[in-house]
Formats: structure tokens, sequence, C-alpha cells
């Protein structure tokens, strides 16, 4: 074989096994993926067995410890009426508390949603917070 | 002190703006003078945003709460060290952090490269002067660290307690560095292709940052996972968080350019890719800021309510398009000067890896977009997990670490099937060996685990080997003690030998990810009581007792908290005492005063204090929860709310004293979480020995400082890279990595290049008569053309051998083989 011919082949094999890679990367990641949904999206399209990326607030006095495992709910963050009530074991990130922004994978069970063992990630709460502009006058 | 800096700000643009215009004028014009004011123009960068930087620092230090970075950021009750580091954990700060490191790096950079490559560095210049004035205007118009608040606010919402951590003085600067860092390489490929200057020459200035770029964002999340690790209450140090993974792409990246940038200095191939890669690595290095700074993904770290975001797309938007411009239209001159020898050669390995690191950096990409690529393609968001992420990222690194161990042994431009088996038998006797013990111990579950420490000890037995060889072949000629040759050839040969100690440290911490991820024992206790023993893994760890203080505030190590609550273990292992270990939680006060006023002192966030016995073999590691919630402890704090006025934080105090006391004599069960994670040190170890390898790669050898200055420059640099080609060939050969014919083939090739540069150097009239320039030979550097290349032909070989390099320590390190080519002999 010739060296550019050689190289052509050389440079097929490369690019169709790189093609077969990125299929099936992208292939597994659209299957194993979970929906991001806000709580009341995942209160109208839940379906059990399947996991949730839920995002939202925790809700004002609904955290309750029951040996080991944590309750709460979570709403909408623009000031949602539905709540999603979640059961979760694991580890409770330091920030979490009620009004903080979470990101939690649930599972629909009856008329509840259990929390997917450590999947509990809170949002940074006061790094950051933007003061109102109200607030600020520029020097 | 507010306007002052606001006015450091505005003129900073001012500069960026007039440096930008003289800058590309100078270039375009060739006027020196004006590349010279555009030099100068980063240099007053620098200036004015380090007065910036000093400003802000003193309004942090004197707890001026006028500032709203301060108030919002900091308190009287934040220690000092962590007011200092405040600085950087608001959006403001950050983006002035950011900036002021890109003036401070890009005036190194320009400085060093002073008297080189004046049009290229003129293009960068401008460059890194946008990158400057972009976020000099970011914070001039969104988010200007220097506004302020009237009245003054009595006192600052306080640094968050997660970030009381003594990394938090390190991490941020670090990784911004690695950011900035990454600017650079990006803006002289720019430059040189702006220029249509691809050769060489930028390759070699941009080298060292590309270097140290790599080095810091590399330390920059070491330290990040390290902080993870021993703060936050999960006990792991990676998450696949999209702020981790923005920090590793340019990351992957830049690794992937240290390796491929050889590849163009040798052989004059892969000029595209040289060129796209630092272009890839500074665009991912902004698109890293831009995930933290607007919030598009989840993560722990993001910025909530940014409002930077579309300035930050419309850059980087602008960065994609240029590169892809810039590459497209020069791809004529990017033509490669080489062939690919053979399938078997350095050049090959490097491809390869380069390949392997790419696609590490498409998976992680993909993962990390793919919320938002999901809702482009589906309306749906939908994110992927880390199983997802291990599932591809395991066997690339395990690719990785093998062909780590590959590249060292085999030689540039071609190798024989024999020799490089030859080669290996070393690395993989040693990969068997670890197979066989491991087997023998017992390991036998967790089949990725083992394969990477076989990986570990391939790539470490090629790296031994290496040393061994080059030793032995330097001791032959010198008759030096072995210790004595070992240092002596690492010394000669900072850039190789710094290389191959990184790839130790890196097999290294794979170890330790390997093992501490796949044998590690976890616990996790709902309801554990002093008295109360349970088992992790090989441990007994018993709750002794609780403990309850508040925590003293004269302590030079506190960080501000109120109440610190914890418990003592004591470990023990087949009935003998192991350790002690103190894990505790510190209670922060918050700012809302309907939290009563005893409750808020300690009504603000929670933060784990980890207990650790750290030792080479393992790691113990423990986080409690504490239970603050039971009816006779609220009730302590009921009956002091009403009680105590919020004028009396010190009665409060006392409460909150008489609680812990409480807490001591009845003690509720508390949550616990108990990890035994092995060779967990090996990670921090590796990254230790990664830093010390990168740091003698970076460092300069005594003979480049003497020639940075040099004649028609990019000649002489084609002839210190020959040399140093002609000098890696002789220890090739003497190392057993080639065999004889092919050895005399390239070798008669090498040195008939070499010889034809060095007729062009000295047809080249001399610039500078009075540069040092360092062979002998080149006695008369000023002389005329000689005009009988073919006269000099047969001169060469003695030429080259002419000085004796081993008695001559601290002149040539890598530049001439004479060294190699007199202890072959």
């Amino acid at each position: 074989m010739n060296p550019a011919r050689k190289r052509t082949v050389r440079l097929v094999v490369a690019l169709s096994a790189a093609v077969l890679l990125a299929s099936a990367l992208i292939y597994t990641s659209f299957n194993a993926s979970s929906p991001a949904l806000t709580p009341s999206q995942l209160l109208r399209e839940a379906q059990p067995g399947r996991s949730y990326q839920l995002t939202g607030t925790v809700v004002k006095g609904s955290v309750r410890h029951d040996g080991g495992v944590l309750h709460f709910s979570v709403a909408d963050r623009a000031n949602g009426t539905d709540a999603v009530p979640v059961a979760y074991t694991g580890i409770v990130p330091d920030p979490f508390k009620e009004g903080r922004e979470i990101i939690v994978t649930v599972q629909k069970q009856g008329a509840g949603y259990t929390g997917e063992q450590n999947s509990l990630i809170t949002k940074c709460p006061s790094k950051y917070t933007v003061a109102p502009p109200s607030e600020k006058q520029n020097a | 002190m507010a306007l002052l800096g606001h006015v450091c700000l505005v003129l900073a643009l001012i500069v960026c703006g007039y440096g930008i215009a003289v800058s590309v004028y100078g270039a375009r014009s060739g006027r020196a003078e004006f590349s010279l004011a555009g030099r100068r123009s980063v240099y007053a960068l620098a200036g004015l945003l380090t007065a910036g930087m000093v400003l802000l620092e003193i309004a942090f230090v004197g707890n001026d709460f006028a500032f709203n970075a301060v108030a919002d950021t900091s308190s009287r009750t934040t220690p000092l060290l962590y007011r200092l580091a405040a600085l950087w954990s608001s959006q403001e700060g950050s983006l002035l952090l950011w900036a002021w490191l890109l003036s401070m790096w890009s005036s190194l950079v320009l400085f060093l490269t002073r008297k080189r490559l004046r049009e290229v560095a003129s293009y960068a210049t401008a460059i890194l002067l946008g990158f400057g004035g972009f976020f000099v205007g970011l914070m001039v118009f969104y988010a200007n660290p220097f506004t302020t608040t009237n009245p003054v606010p009595a006192e600052g919402v306080g640094l968050d307690p997660l970030l009381r951590f003594p990394t938090m003085m390190i991490h941020p600067p670090m990784l911004y560095s690695g950011y900035t860092l990454c600017t650079i390489p990006l803006a002289f490929a720019m430059g040189a292709l702006i220029a249509r200057k691809v050769d060489g020459e930028w390759i070699a200035v941009v080298r060292r940052f590309a270097l140290a770029a790599w080095l810091f964002l590399g330390m920059g999340i070491l330290l990040g996972a390290s902080w993870s690790f021993s703060e936050l209450g999960w006990g792991g140090y990676w998450g696949w968080d999209a702020v981790e993974n923005a920090s590793l792409l340019p990351w992957l990246t830049g690794t992937a350019f240290l390796h491929s940038l050889m590849i163009q200095e040798r052989r004059g191939m892969l000029k595209v890719w040289n060129v796209s890669l630092p272009l890839a690595t500074g665009i991912l290095a902004i698109m890293g800021t831009f995930m933290v700074r607007s919030g598009i993904l989840d993560s722990i770290h993001a910025f909530g309510g940014a409002t930077v975001g579309v300035p930050f797309l419309l850059l980087i938007a602008a960065l994609l398009a240029g590169s892809i411009y810039l590459v497209v239209s020069r791809r004529a001159i990017l033509a490669s000067t080489h062939r690919l020898d053979s399938l078997l050669s350095r050049e090959a390995i490097f491809l390869f890896n380069n390949l392997v690191l790419v696609g590490l950096a498409f998976v992680i990409f993909w993962g990390t977009w793919f919320p938002k690529i999901s809702e482009a393609l589906t309306g749906q968001a939908a994110s992927v997990g880390p199983p997802w992420f291990d599932r591809y990222t395991v066997p690339l690194a395990l690719i990785l670490v093998l062909l780590s161990g590959i590249g060292p042994v085999i030689a540039w431009r071609r190798a024989t099937p024999r020799g490089v088996l030859r080669n290996l038998l070393v690395p993989i006797a040693a990969a068997l060996i670890t197979l066989v013990v491991l087997i023998a111990a017992g390991v036998t579950q967790k089949p990725l685990a083992i394969t990477m420490f076989c990986c570990a000890a391939f790539a470490l037995g090629s790296v031994a080997q290496e040393l061994w060889r080059g030793t032995r072949v330097r001791r032959g000629a010198s008759g030096e003690a072995p210790p004595v040759a070992l240092l002596a050839l690492i010394r000669r040969n900072r850039r190789r030998y710094g290389g191959y100690i990184v790839h130790v440290g890196m097999a290294v911490l794979f170890v330790g990810v390997a093992a501490s991820s796949s044998f590690q024992h976890v616990s996790q206790l709902r309801a554990f009581s002093p008295g109360q023993s349970t088992r992790v893994g090989a441990y007994t760890i018993h709750y002794v007792r609780p403990t309850a203080a508040l925590t003293p505030h004269d302590d030079p190590t506190h960080t501000g908290s109120t109440l610190n609550v914890g418990a003592v273990l004591r470990v023990t292992k087949d009935g003998r005492y192991v350790t002690t270990l103190r894990p505790s939680e510190d209670f922060y006060e918050s700012q809302e005063e309907s939290q009563g006023s005893v409750g808020h002192l300690i009504g603000g966030q929670a933060v784990s204090s980890v207990g650790i016995d750290a030792s080479l073999t393992r790691d113990i590691w423990s986080a409690i929860q504490p239970e603050l919630e039971t009816p006779r402890l609220k009730h302590i704090i009921e009956v002091g709310n009403k009680t105590i006025p919020f004028s009396r934080p010190d009665e409060g105090l006392f409460v909150i004293d008489f609680l812990a006391h409480e807490y001591l004599k009845h003690p509720p069960p508390a949550q616990f979480r108990l990890i035994v994670s092995p060779l967990i040190m090996w990670i921090w170890l590796g990254g230790l020995i990664v830093f010390a390898g990168g740091l003698l790669a970076l460092s300069p050898s005594p003979g480049a400082l003497r020639r940075r200055i040099s004649r028609p420059a990019s000649l002489e640099l084609a002839r210190e890279v020959k040399y140093r080609e002609l000098r890696d060939l002789e220890l090739d050969l003497a190392t057993g990595k080639l065999s004889r014919e092919d050895y005399e083939a390239t070798n008669a090739a090498l040195r008939l290049e070499a010889l034809e540069i060095l007729n062009q150097l000295e047809s080249e009239p001399s610039t500078d008569a009075s540069d040092p320039i360092d062979a002998p030979d080149h006695a008369n550097p000023g002389s005329p053309a000689s005009g009988r290349p073919n006269g000099r032909a047969g001169a060469l070989p003695g030429l080259l051998e002419q000085d004796d390099g081993v008695s001559d320590e601290q002149d040539r390190e890598e530049d001439s083989p004479a060294v190699e080519v007199a202890l072959h002999e």
C-alpha cells in the first residue's frame, strides 16, 4: 500500500472510531439522564419508577427529622403553592435550611416522593446574593 | 476611597482601550515605539488594578461597611485572614481578582518577551488588554466592587461560614491564576496567526506559561478537592459538579497542548492542532469563569442572581468565531513540514495521548452542558449523574496512565518493534508483579481498580527504568556516585525529567483515586449515642462522650462561630487503640431577628468540622450532625428569647453556654457519617509530586538564561532544538530505545539539518555583536558568510563533540548534543 493511501485508511478508521464513540456517548447521555423539573412540573408529569431531578426551595416549616429520614417539601422558586413532599436519607449538606434552594433526585412512590440517597445538593446561599438595586448607590 | 477605586477602574478601562489601539497600530506599522507603548499599557493596567485591590482590601480589613462588597461578605466577627479572603467571595471582588491576576501575569509574559517576537507579542498585547478591558468593563458597568451604601450598616453579613477554611486563602487565587494564565497561550496563538508567524518561536515563548497555567490550574483543582474532603460533611473530593468540570476542561486540553507542542518543536508537525489547543484552552477557561458567574448550570459553586451572563456569552462567541476564522484563513501556512514516520514513535504516542485527552475533555464537556443540550434538543432539561461520567472517564484515565508509561520508552521518529518490546519488559513486569501480589493478597473484586493499579505500576516501572538507564549512562562517562549522577542527569534535563516526575505523580494520584473510590467503607449512623460502638471496615468506633462549648474567640484559628458541638470517638482495630477523632459542628449566628435574641446566635449556618486521622495507608474520616432541636434544648432557647433583649448578646451567649451544658448532661443521639478510605493520602502526595515535577520543568536552565537574548531568534531556536534532537537521539541509542541502523540513518539526517542551520546562522549578520553566544565554535559570531557550505560539512561532527560536556557542568542543559556524544564514547 502506498503511504498516501495508508494515511487515508488510517484517517477513515480513526474518524469512524471517533464517530462511533461519540454516538455511544450521546445515546447513553440521553438514556441515563434524569429530567430536571420544578415542583409544579413534577406534580403534573411524574411517573412512578422514574428518576427526576427536582429543583426548588425548601418550604418553611416543612423540615422534620424522623429517625434519620429527613422529610421536607419543595416548592417552586417563585412562590409556588405546589409543594412536593420528599422523604430523604443520606448526607445533608451543611447549608441545607428552610427557604434555601436545593436540587435533589427523587422518585415517585405512592403519594410521596423518595429522595435518592446522597443526591441532595444545596445551592450556595449567602455567597453571591445580589442586594436589591434600591439599596445600592454608586459612589 | 470608593471614589478612588472607581477612578482606578475607569482609568484602567481607558488604558486598555489606548493599549489595544497602539499595540495593533504598532504591529501593523512595524513601529516599535507603539508596541512599547502597548506593553507599557499592560504595566499601567497592572498598577491601577493593584491599587484597586489594595483599596478594597483596606476596606475589608478596616470593616468599612459603606462598601457593599464589604457589608455583603464580611463582618466584624469574621476573623482577619478571612476578611482578606472575603474579597474574592463576592461576584464583584472575584472579577477584580481575575482582572488583577490577568494584568500581573500578562505583564510578566510581556516583560520576558520584550526583546522577542515583536509583531506577535504586539497582537498578543492587544488581545490580553482586550480581556483586561472586558473584565474591567464588567466591573464598571455591571458589578462594581466599589459601590457604597448610605447610611452605613453597623455590621456586615459576614463571610459565608462554608468558606471559612484556610484553603479559601489560596484555592481561588490559584485557580484564577490558572484561568488567567490560560489566556496567555491563547493570546500568543492568535497573535502568531494574525501575524502569520506560526513557526516554533511563539511556542517556545508560550511553553512556560502554558506549563504554569497547567500547574496552577491543577493545583487549584486539587486544593479544591482536598477542601471538599476535609470540610464539607460528605467525605468526597470530586462530585462531577458543573464548576469542577469547568475547571478540569482547560486543564485537560492544556495537558494535551504541553505534549503536542513538543512535536511541533522537534518535527514541525501538527501546527493546526497546536494553535487550536491553546485557543480551545483559553476559551474553555473563559467558559469556566462564565459558568460560575452566570449560574447557567446548577452547581453548588454557582453565583445566584448573577447579571453578567450575556457579556460573557458575547465574548465566548467572539473568541470562537475569531479562532475558527484565524485557523481556517491561515491553514496554508499551518501545513506540517514532516509526516509521521511511524506509528511506533513517540510522536504517534503523543498524538494518541492528545486524542484521549481531547476525548476526555469532550465527554466531560458534553456531560456538563447536557442539561442545556437536552433542553435545546428536546425542550426538557435533564442531567446526567456521576455514574455516567465514570463510565467514560475511567477507561480513558486507564489508557492515559498506560500511555504515560509507554511514551518515555519509545524513541522519536521511529522505533523498532523489538526495541520497544525490550524497553517495555520492565514496565510490563512491574504491572504483572502488581497483579500477582494483589491477587495473592486477596484483592480480586473491583477489576477496574486492579487495572488501574497495574497501569500505574507500568508507568512507574517505565519512569524508574528511564532514570536507572540514564544514571547508568551518565555514570559510565563521569564515574560519579549513583545519587550524584541521578541528580546531575535530572538537573541537566529539567524538561524531560520534570515531565517524568509529573507522570510519577499522576500515577500515584490515580492509585489513590482508584483505591479510595473502590475500597472505601462508609457508615451512615442515624442515631448514635454516647457509649455505643459501631464497625466501619476493620475498625471499631466507639462514641466516648459528647463535646459542646462556646467557641473561644481569642483562638487565632477560630472561624467566628458561636457554638461548637461535637463528639469524641475512640477508634480501635482488633482491640488495639488506633486513634481518637473529634468531629464537630460549628453553629454560626444569623441576621434573622425572627429567630429571637438567643436563637439567632446559633440560627445561622451550621458547618461540619471533620475529624480525620490521616495516614499513608488509610484515612479514617468522621463527621457529626448533632441534634439541637430536642424539646429540652428548644425550651431553653425559647425562654432565653423571651427574657433577653437583642441589645444584650453577652447574656444571650450565657444562655447558649447553659444550653451547651444541658447538651452535655443529657446528650441526644446524633447523626454520624464515618468513612474508612484507603490511600486517600496518595492523591495529595501524587499532587505534590506533580507540583514538584512541574516546577522542575518550569525552572530555567542556567544556559538558557544566558542565551535568552539572541540574534536571529528563530534560527537560534532551530539550532537549539536540533541540538536537543541530536542529544536525545544519542540517549535513545545509549538506553537501547533505538537500533543501530535507525540511529545512524536519523543521525545523518539530523546532522545535515543542523549543518544547514549553522550555515544560515553564519551568514546572518549579527544585530548585537556583544551577545554571549554559548558555543565555543562560534567565537566569531559577527563574521560574514563563509561561502563554503560544503567545506564545513566534514567539520560538523567534530564541532559537535568539541567541548567536553561532563566537566562543563553549568553550561548547557538541553541544547547541545555534546554531553551525550561524549558520554556515549
